[in-house]
């Protein structure tokens, strides 16, 4: 008997286990099928063997073929048999299997008369494990009769003091509700009670039933939506959220009332859901959003969401600089479409755009120009109604844009004539008054064409139907219209004189509006060289005595030498001084742990940029029809930039076959795949026209400096930044940034605003009820020459990675006469570092830590240091917020902790000019970070 | 609800699979085929959530899935869940298996891109712990993913005591079994007692 024992266990020890299976099934890819049956054969005979631990190893066997496809419920029977065992282990495989598949009348039987005891038995074991495994089981086989009989037992189990056994027991309810409904009356109030459970993971999985069985009958649930409301503005469980929202769907054409009340979470969301949007842009995608978001667009109904939607559009495509539109016709019809829109507030926004990209956008004009032309005409649809007032803001744009590039127009004198319909005197005054400057400018381009061609009297019926409309505006209530009307009327009835004497008059007419505007960039006039030889200090003419009675020395050399002495001494000195400044300031940074240096500032982008004259103006290649009948516009152009990505892409591929065949040899190359951003040409070549700049402008490096430039007012230039960022040590998601203002300019600077661009990871602290796009207030003025410290929150989830955050602080400077807005751009760059705070650490603990075999090592090496070993710990210890817990020699070990309680340890060594760090972290990517961040300190020494 | 979890590779040979309502096996072969060709045909740039097969419930089911180097990951779900919140929980559970795959295999300087199908497939009964604290009887249970780890690891050291002195020979063998050693006989007769030594490949 002792002998067959033995026997038998080492018999086990040879029997296959799962891995043995797998290979060789893997190994009888031929035979695989005789293999499997043999298999089988095995397994069952394991099964009948006494070992529990044979028996439960056959059954791992049996999941894995019933994953091939086998079927395995002839097993049922020692399954909930293995099920019964005393061992975890065993028990846990058995849960794998897909028990379902008992599903068969006979074996239900089976099941109700073993199992029941079983697991009555498991779910009252002490072990959570034991019921855990027992309740995953069983909710593999409810069957009716265990739901019943099981149901008070669950019951209880529902408030178990362990988090992991509530949550099972709540999920598993919802299969015994359904498999026994009576259980559902006496069960509901604990159910109840769960969804305000401490633990998440029950909360999320009460939610989770009772929205399962909201979805089947609603009205029954209706008495919750209090309950779900609170939670939903509570919770911070996307989960959750999501559960809650699908929910309150299927509640609301129940009761309409709660569909007032879910407005301004829902409307939350959206927003939160659109932000995402401007980050997700892309070349490649950009037009399909918009598609979208015009669709949602024309399905709004409430007025704020429309406009909000509309802002998004605009702000989406008209980012860094229209960096994502690839056609933009395609853009000119989107912002047309959008001009459809019922009482917008965003009228002013939409015309900017326009005018915006008709004047930047040399290739675009003539499309642009014959749009507009179009919404002139129409211009009465958007006026009918003075409720759909904000809209007719986009007029002004559309009539500045037909007279400004009337040579465009493919035929002026409808415009012209649409421009000065009476209709128009309703428009607001400043509009008439553009209205009736470009009627003169679109006047002057018919004449030309009118004296070009034979029919002197078109010409002459030209200006008599100015002369006929234009006294309407004569009449204007607004000065300006009034103004210029009256202006221009004088000067048509003078050329009618003239034209009656058969005078051609168009040339001249036309020289009244002759150059082109171009935009101007904000520096443009302080670029302008002063030419040789001008003193701009100069007296032009001697300047007045100013005491007649001084004394009767010869006024000529007093007063012409005294301005040229004082004057240029007196900027010498200060240029001197600032020098000196200068380099008190740079002494100081490098001294400065906390400051940090970073790229050349952004702000040279118009340095080598060449006048607009050297941008190459390709001719646009209109392969795209003006207008297509029947479909809006902008789909029109999505499809046919679709098309012309495909030609591409083939073209593409069709090179690289020839590639390929060029290289045989060299292997299958990979599919092309998606495509990336750079692969997207533009339909037309478009060239973006910067803002003008003087010709030879002077290089920025010198103005950069100009201590009375207002950009640089605040000295918070991204490398005159002082900043230094903290970790709170009470919260493991909070870092504090204090920043230093100081004011160098000669004036008062108020209302400065703060503002971050929050990244996934990172967000700035703003009060509560504020958008997430909210500057925050900086609570103090700065005087001239004055610096004060403010700080700011910022909460951060992942601390394992360094990040930069993008800034703006707008200010206001105040001058004697007058008050101008200003802004300066910044980063914060939040080091790994700076979440790292100094934490002493014993000796005995720090070996312990060591031991515990949970740290991750890394190291690093750094040649030439050539400073003292303690400067150099003094060094990490500054900079890195770290900690000496030993030195022996040149060998210490030193000790930091993260602000989420990452244990940070560094062994330093160092021998001739080589110090050698080995470093262990319980966050590999913290450390790594960590090392390069030292690495970097010591770079710069 | 979830109807089903299917993992299989790039040819369509099933790796784990989990329903949550009762198929026969052999159509749960089929609802593995067809879901096999709805997912594949599809190009990696496109989206993620496509109309479930006919077979496993059509229009009213969803199949939500990624792709993983070799594995496609697909849930199968029905209007209740929402398919943003599944894709999400596809990659923190891809992330988690992927890791403790990387501790079964004992190669921690494997990356995770690394993790091979071959490594879920002998642990198999480890990803089933992991995906048994993330959705139990098609509702999902845990998204915690930190949670779900800690359970996890706690079962197997339970598992690991629980072996303890009796399950010290099985380890042994198995230690044997990996190591590669493809000449040793296939069968030693000692006596009447008959040692099988399972066909030893090399891997």
């Amino acid at each position: 008997m002792a002998l067959k024992i033995v026997k038998g266990s080492i018999d086990r020890m040879f029997d296959k286990n799962l891995q043995d299976l797998v290979r060789g099934i893997r190994n009888h890819k031929e035979d695989e099928a005789k293999y499997i049956s043999t298999c089988i054969d095995e397994i069952k005979q394991e099964l009948k063997q006494d070992n529990i631990a044979v028996k439960a190893n056959a059954v791992c066997k049996l999941t894995y073929l019933q994953m091939l496809g086998y079927d395995v419920s002839w097993a049922a029977f020692n399954i909930v048999e293995v099920m019964s065992s005393s061992k975890f282990t065993y028990k846990v495989s058995c849960s794998q299997l897909q028990l379902q598949s008992v599903d068969a009348v006979l074996i239900t039987t089976i099941i109700n008369s073993v199992s029941l005891p079983l697991v009555t038995q498991d779910l009252s074991s002490p072990n959570q494990y034991d019921t855990g495994v027992a309740l995953t089981g069983l909710s593999c086989f409810v069957t009716p009769d265990l739901a019943r009989d099981l149901a008070s037992d669950i019951m209880t189990l529902m408030s178990h003091t362990k988090p992991y056994i509530r949550k099972k027991a709540v999920l598993i309810m919802y299969k015994v509700f359904l498999k026994y409904p009576e259980s559902l009356r006496p069960a509901f109030p604990r159910l109840k009670e769960k969804l305000e459970d401490p633990d998440p993971g029950v909360q999320s999985a009460a939610v989770n039933v009772i929205c399962e069985l909201a979805r089947r009958n609603p009205k029954n649930y209706l008495s919750l939506a209090p309950l779900f409301f609170k939670l939903m503005t509570s919770s911070t469980n996307n989960w959750v959220l999501i559960k809650i929202i699908k929910l309150f769907g299927a509640l609301t054409p129940l009761e309409p009332r709660l569909g007032k009340k879910l407005i301004e979470p829902l409307t939350n969301l959206i927003h939160r859901a659109l932000d995402l949007l401007y980050g997700m842009v892309s070349k490649k995608n950009l037009m399909e959003i918009v598609k979208k978001l015009m669709l949602h667009v024309d399905k709004a109904e409430g007025t704020t969401y429309r406009d909000e939607l509309l802002t998004k559009i605009i702000d989406i495509c008209s980012q860094s600089n229209y960096q994502y539109i690839t056609n933009f016709e395609w853009y000119i019809s989107i912002l047309v479409e959008l001009t459809r829109l019922e009482g917008t507030r965003h009228g002013h926004l939409i015309a900017s755009q326009m005018l915006d990209v008709a004047i930047r956008v040399k290739a675009i004009r003539v499309f642009a120009v014959a749009q507009m032309a179009t919404l002139l005409d129409n211009g009465h649809l958007l006026t009918g109604n003075m409720q759909r007032n904000g809209i007719c803001e986009v007029l002004y744009a559309a009539a500045w844009i037909c007279g400004e590039f009337s040579e465009h127009l493919e035929d002026p004198m409808q415009t012209l004539e649409a421009m000065l319909r009476p209709k128009v005197a309703t428009l607001p005054g400043h509009i008439q008054a553009v209205y009736v400057q470009n009627a003169a400018k679109l006047f002057a381009t018919v004449l030309r064409k009118q004296e070009g061609t034979t029919d002197s009297l078109a010409a002459q019926e030209t200006s008599q139907l100015l002369i006929d409309r234009l006294p309407l505006f004569v009449q204007s209530a607004n000065l300006e219209v009034q103004e210029r009307a009256s202006c221009i009327l004088q000067l048509v009835k003078y050329i009618q004189k003239l034209q009656q004497k058969e005078v051609e008059v168009a040339e001249e007419v036309t020289a009244l509006f002759a150059g082109e505007l171009n935009p101007v960039a904000p520096k443009a006039q302080k670029k302008v060289p002063v030419p040789d030889g001008l003193d701009l200090d100069a007296w032009i003419n001697e300047p007045p005595s100013e005491s007649e009675s001084e004394d009767e020395k010869p006024k000529a050399i007093f007063t012409k030498e005294e301005p040229k002495h004082t004057r240029p001494r007196h900027t010498e000195v200060d240029e001197k001084e600032l020098a000196r400044r200068r380099e008190a300031r740079k002494q100081e940074q490098a001294n400065n742990p906390f400051y940090i240096k970073t790229s050349p500032s952004s702000q040279k982008v118009y340095q080598d940029q060449p006048g607009v004259e050297h941008i190459p103006v390709v001719q646009i290649d209109l392969s795209v029809p003006l207008k297509v009948p029947g479909m809006p516009m902008s789909d029109q152009y999505l499809k046919l930039e679709e098309e012309r990505r495909q030609k591409e892409r083939s073209e593409r591929k069709k090179k690289e076959k020839k590639k390929k065949r060029e290289k045989h040899g060299r292997g299958r190359r990979a599919d092309s795949g998606p495509e990336s951003e750079e692969d997207i040409t533009p339909a037309h070549h478009v060239d973006i026209v910067t803002e003008e700049m003087p010709e030879n402008a002077l290089p920025s490096d010198d103005d950069d400096k100009d201590p009375n430039d207002p950009h640089k007012a605040l000295d918070i230039d991204l490398d005159k930044y002082v900043y230094d960022v903290q970790g709170n040590l009470q919260d493991g998601s909070q870092v504090v940034v204090s920043v230093i203002f100081e004011n160098k300019t000669d004036h008062f600077l108020k209302s400065m605003e703060f503002n971050v661009l929050d990244s996934l990871n990172s967000k700035l602290q703003r009060p509560e009820g504020s958008s997430p796009h909210d500057g925050l207030a900086v609570p103090f003025q700065l005087p001239p020459g004055v610096s004060n410290e403010a700080r700011f929150v910022f909460s951060v989830q992942s601390i394992v990675m360094p990040q930069k955050l993008k800034g703006t602080l707008t200010f206001i400077v105040k001058t004697e006469d007058a008050s101008t807005h200003e802004k300066l751009d910044f980063k914060l760059h939040f080091t790994c570092t700076s979440y790292l705070i100094t934490t002493p650490c014993y000796s005995d603990a720090y070996a312990k830590l060591l031991e515990s075999g949970e740290l991750k090592s890394s190291s690093l090496k750094l040649e030439g240091v050539i400073m003292p070993f303690h400067h150099l710990l003094a060094r990490i210890c500054f900079h890195h917020h770290f900690s000496v817990v030993e030195r022996i020699d040149s060998c210490a070990s030193m000790y930091s902790r993260s602000i989420q309680g990452h244990h940070v340890c560094l062994l330093v060594k160092t021998s001739n000019q080589t110090v050698s760090i080995d470093a262990k972290c319980d966050e590999p990517s913290l450390l790594g970070n960590v090392l390069d961040e030292i690495k970097h300190t010591f770079s710069q020494c | 609800m979830i109807k089903a979890i299917l993992i299989f590779n790039n040819h369509g040979k099933p790796r784990l699979i989990r329903f949550y309502q009762y198929f026969a096996e052999d159509m749960q072969q089929q609802i593995i085929r067809e879901t096999f060709h709805l997912v594949s045909k599809r190009d990696d740039n496109v989206c993620n959530f496509l109309e479930g097969g006919s077979l496993i419930g059509g229009s009213d089911y969803k199949l939500i899935y990624r792709h993983y180097a070799t594995l496609y990951f697909v849930f199968c779900v029905d209007s209740s869940e929402s398919e943003l919140g599944i894709l999400d929980l596809i990659q923190k559970m891809y992330e988690k298996v992927c890791l403790s795959l990387q501790v079964f295999v004992e190669t921690l300087d494997k990356c995770f891109e690394n993790v091979c199908e071959l490594d879920l497939i002998f642990h198999m009964d480890k990803v089933h712990y992991i995906l048994q604290e993330v959705v139990m009887g098609g509702m999902v249970l845990e998204t915690n993913m930190n949670e779900i780890v800690a359970q996890v690891e706690l079962q197997n050291r339970m598992e690991k005591s629980e072996g303890g002195l009796s399950a010290a020979p099985a380890r042994a063998v198995s230690a044997v079994k990996n190591m590669n050693l493809p000449e040793i006989p296939r069968n030693i007769n000692i006596g009447d007692i008959n040692i099988k030594v399972p066909s030893l490949s090399p891997f």
